[in-house]
Parts: C-alpha cells; structure tokens; sequence
C-alpha cells in the first residue's frame, strides 16, 4: 500500500493544526479551548522528552513523572520564594527567588538533568522489565518524598499565584501563554530531528537495534544510553516547568506513575519513535479527555479501547497508519 | 623471529565444569592469516570472544602490541584494532548498507556526541563507506535496508564493516559461512590481499579455504590446541586427522 502522505509532510499539516486550533479557539472567544491546546502542547512536550529514550533508545522508563514532577517542583519551589519575598538560601551567600521564565526553565532542565543522570546510572546496569521497575522505583521514591515534605505543601501541593514571567509576552493571556509553549515544542522537536540524523541519533538507534554490535565497534552502549536518558529528562522536566505554570499550581500528582503511564500511553497512541508521536498521542488523549469526560467519568474506557486497537492493528500508532513505515538511511 | 601483534599464553575459560578453552597459546604476527580449526563446539568462537573481550578470561594473558589488555572491555579493546567479524551477521537491521558501514567509520572516529551536523551529508563518512562497500562488491546494494539483503551480502557487509575500522588485526568468524561456491572463491581472493592490510586471525569450516589461505593453522579440540603447524603438516598430522579431518577423509 503506498503511504498516504509523507512523514515530513504529515508533521507539518500537524504542526500547523496544532497551531490553527487554539487561533480559531482565541478569535471564537472560547479561551478555554486554548487551554485546554496549551495543556496538551505540554503533555506532547513531556512525550517529546520520554520518546527519546523509549522511542529511539528503546530504553521504556515507567519513571518519566520523575522529571516532570522535579521540572514543575523547582519552578513552584523558586516562585515560591520570590512570592513570599523569602530568599531560596542566605548562607554563604542569598539567592533570591525569581519569576522569570527563562530563568526557572535552565533551572528546572538543570535539576531534572541531574537526576537523570543519577537514576540513569544506576537503572541503566539493568535492562528489560528490571529496568522498567527500577526506574519505577526511583519515581515512586521522589513521588513519596514530595508528599512527606511539609515545607512545600506536602500532599496539598504548592500554589503558584501568579503566572512567572516571560520578556515581551503577558502571559497572563492564555493564548500568549499557548504560543509560548508551542514555541518551546517547535523549537524541541527541530532539535530532536537534528540529533536524530546526527552522528549521536546514529549511534543511539545503533544501540537499541543491536547493543553488541555498537560495542563490538568500540563505543559504549552505557554511555550514548546514559546520554539519551538525561536528555530526555530534561526535555520532559522542561515540560513540568510549562505544566507548573499552566495550572499555576505544582502537587505530587505530577510525580504520580499515573502520570509515567499516560505519556508512554501518548506515545503508543501516535506512533513510537516518530517525531510527532507523542504530539498526536497528547493531543488526542486531551481530546479523549475532553470529549468523553464531558459526559462520562469513566472516559478512560475509550482510550483503553483505542490503545488497544493501535497496539492490535496498527503498531506504528496513528503516524504509522498514515505515514507508513519509518524510514532510515 | 617477527614480534607477535596478538599473543595469547595459558588462556583459559570455564563455564561450570566445562573447559571451554584449556591454557591456550596462540600468536600472530603481522602479514599472517592464522586459522583455527577443530570440531564443532571445540570452543573457536568462545576463543574469539575471550580475545575481542566479549568473555572474561578466568586465567591467562592476552597481550596486543606488547601490552596486557586482558582487563580492558570490549569496546576499549575495539579501539585499540581489534575488530571482529560475526559467525552470524550481526548488523544494525533498520539501517542501509552504507548506514551500517558509515556508523562503522563513525564508531572508529570515536564520535558520539554530535547532534547538529547530519550524517546523510557527511562526505568523509560517505566516501569512506562507499569506498568499502566498494571493495566487498556491494557499491549497488548501498541504499538497501539490511533486512532486505541476501544472506550473502549480509556476510560481506560483516566484511565492509570491519575494513571501515581498519583495524590492527582482523577476528573472524567463519566469515564464508553459506557464502556459496562463487561467493567463497571470491572471498578467499579477497582475504588473500587483505593480509598485508592486517593479520587475520580465521576460524573457518572451509577446509579449502583455510588449507588455501592459512599461512599456519591451529587446531583446537575440546578447548585445547592439539597441532599447529603449516597446511601440509596439518593435513597430514594423525592426531588431526584422528579427531578431527578423519570422518570426512577416512
């Protein structure tokens, strides 16, 4: 069967959908429906993230709310601070809290960065259902350690009056706020479709389809596993850092492995290892979300029997069913 | 008397009660192809694999250029030159051919981490990838995933893979295994020039090949080296013959 569109070309058209929907949703005056894009840019984002150690690395960690939970607990831990005008530390020297964007993103990329690089390091001795279990584990750790952690709203979660701050936008505005967080997803997938030709994508991909190989060549299988794991952790953990923002408000909720099931469920729905994967998967578990939890509560039903029917029948998930096989060189 | 590139001294390994391989001693000298021959389960391919680093020895020395590198992983021995060859292809199945020899040409650059410049526009890694494709008699399968080649150019891309590293000695594992009458002759042709690149250290069970090719052939049975000598002296050695040449040629 010849493929109905081109990858290439099929992730435009989705690009720009992404981008038209919540313009029509702005112009139409139904500012919910913007949020509710800006909530699934978000969610893709963090998919984004996973989907390159899942996705190219093969590396399925069921601990990915790990990084997004740390991204959004650094951003609401700063802000905070900067809130209640009580400086993060004194000694030996003061650092402020801060409302600025930029700022509390290279943080909250920087601390989920690290504990990649810590849970990567150990999780990454094992492999298979170990690794899936330890990295679980690891989340699990973190999810419990925010709940027991007074100071920062422990199960109650921390709230986030304001919106922190982004030079020249106000955003305060949800559409200003969208088309942030849509830049932000633009700017991260560009990046992950250069590395993916690059000499490491290369190496990466070598490495998942056939690990002896790679070190039969002379490279380490550990370490280009260990630098695609903390990448992805960053990438997801800058998604915590919007999702912060979005809700203005950071709970334990987002370490949950609720919440690593549900980006590994986006990236199932639209297609592993694809660009856009996790951008349909987020979008249409959104939309799921929205359409059927309008009127059920039980709407998880419906994304089960549609995860099914991608795991039965169309294992490339909906990139796959449209764009055909991947594509290598 | 040539300094030996590899030499091996009292290598030894077991699995359990098993001896796989019993205090060999195995050199080889530059310009040589060195075969090692013996029975099925005999414990070739485990040699390999002690010498590429893939197993630990559990008592021995495996010396490279003068140097013990008995502690170094794999991949560190990789990158001293010692490339390997599979007994079964062993390959990266999405990529094409020339992907699978350019990643090659990468992995002996020692280049991971670069995640700006596009590899399908990288000429030193194409041209060093056509080159040995070339030379393998693959140049017109370069674009062809690999899971879409033959069993055969599966085996001779093993072979392109490895020159790309250009390695200081060649391990390979019965590189004309199902090659074919006219594949196997070219092959031979190829490894016969190859020689003078960097010495081979070949296990094969084509007793035509090894017998064409050998400068000396060791024999191992039941992890032990029992003969070793040039073909003539081989072929007609009685121990050989008794445990090992003698059910085909009795």
């Amino acid at each position: 069967m010849r493929d109905l569109i081109t990858e290439h070309r099929l992730n435009i058209v989705l690009a720009l959908i992404l981008l038209g929907g919540p313009l029509v949703a702005h112009f139409a005056e139904e500012p919910f429906l913007v949020t509710l894009a800006t909530r699934a840019t978000i969610l893709a984002l963090a998919g984004v993230g996973l989907n390159i150690a899942l996705g190219l690395g093969g590396l399925v960690s069921f601990g990915h709310a790990a990084f997004f939970g740390l991204g959004g607990y650094a951003v609401g831990i700063i802000a905070s601070h900067h809130q209640n005008y009580e400086p993060l530390m004194t000694a030996p020297f003061v650092i402020n809290g801060t409302n600025q964007m930029l700022v509390l993103w290279l943080v909250a990329v920087i601390v989920s960065g690290l504990a990649a690089l810590v849970i990567g390091a150990l999780s990454l001795r094992t492999s298979g259902v170990y690794f899936i279990m330890i990295t679980l584990a690891f989340a699990q750790m973190i999810y419990y350690f925010a709940i027991s952690w007074p100071a920062y709203g422990g199960e109650d979660g921390l709230s986030i009056y304001v919106r922190n701050s982004f030079p020249g936008i106000n955003t305060l505005k949800p559409l200003d706020f969208f088309l942030l967080c849509y830049a932000v997803l633009m700017v991260v997938l560009l990046a992950q479709w250069r590395m993916t030709g690059a000499r490491f994508g290369m190496a990466l991909q070598a490495v998942r389809q056939n690990e002896g190989r790679v070190a039969a060549l002379g490279l380490s299988p550990y370490r280009i596993r260990l630098a695609a794991f903390v990448i992805s952790g960053m990438v997801t953990g800058l998604a915590g850092a919007l999702y912060a923002d979005l809700n203005r408000f950071v709970s334990p909720s987002m370490i949950s492995w609720h919440l690593s099931g549900e980006i590994m469920v986006f990236i199932i729905l639209g297609g592993v290892a694809r660009l856009f994967g996790p951008v349909v998967g987020a979008c249409l578990f959104v939309l799921f979300e929205h359409l059927f939890g309008s009127f059920t509560t039980h709407w998880q039903f419906f994304l089960g029997a549609a995860l099914l029917a991608v795991v039965l029948f169309a294992r490339g998930g909906f990139i796959g069913l449209v764009a055909g096989r991947a594509r290598h060189d | 008397m040539i300094e030996p590139v590899l030499s091996l001294s009292g290598l030894t390994k077991s699995f359990g009660a098993l001896k796989v391989t019993d205090s060999v001693d195995l050199d080889l000298v530059p310009g040589e192809i060195h075969a090692l021959i013996g029975p099925n389960g005999a414990g070739k391919s485990s040699l390999i694999k002690l010498v590429a680093g893939e197993l630990a020895a559990d008592a021995g020395s495996i010396r490279f250029d003068g140097r013990d590198i008995a502690g170094l992983d794999q991949p560190a021995r990789a990158r001293l030159g010692l490339t390997r060859t599979f007994q079964v292809s062993s390959l990266i199945p999405e990529f094409s051919a020339r992907g699978n020899v350019m990643f090659a040409a990468q992995a002996r650059r020692r280049s991971v981490f670069g995640f700006i410049r596009q590899v399908n526009r990288d000429k030193e890694l194409i041209s060093e990838a056509e080159q040995a494709l070339d030379r393998v008699g693959l140049s017109d399968r370069s674009g062809v995933r690999v899971s879409e080649l033959s069993h055969g150019e599966k085996r001779l891309l093993e072979i392109a893979m490895a020159l790309a590293m250009r390695p200081r000695i060649f391990l390979m594992d019965e590189p004309m295994a199902g090659l074919g009458q006219e594949g196997s002759s070219r092959l031979i042709g190829f490894l016969d020039q190859l020689r003078t690149e960097a010495p081979i250290l070949l296990i094969e069970h084509d007793m035509d090949a090894v017998f064409q090719l050998a400068n000396r052939i060791s024999v191992l049975v039941a992890g032990r080296i029992i003969a070793r000598g040039k073909a003539d002296e081989i072929r007609t050695h009685p121990e050989v013959r008794a445990a090992y040449l003698g059910e085909d040629q009795a």
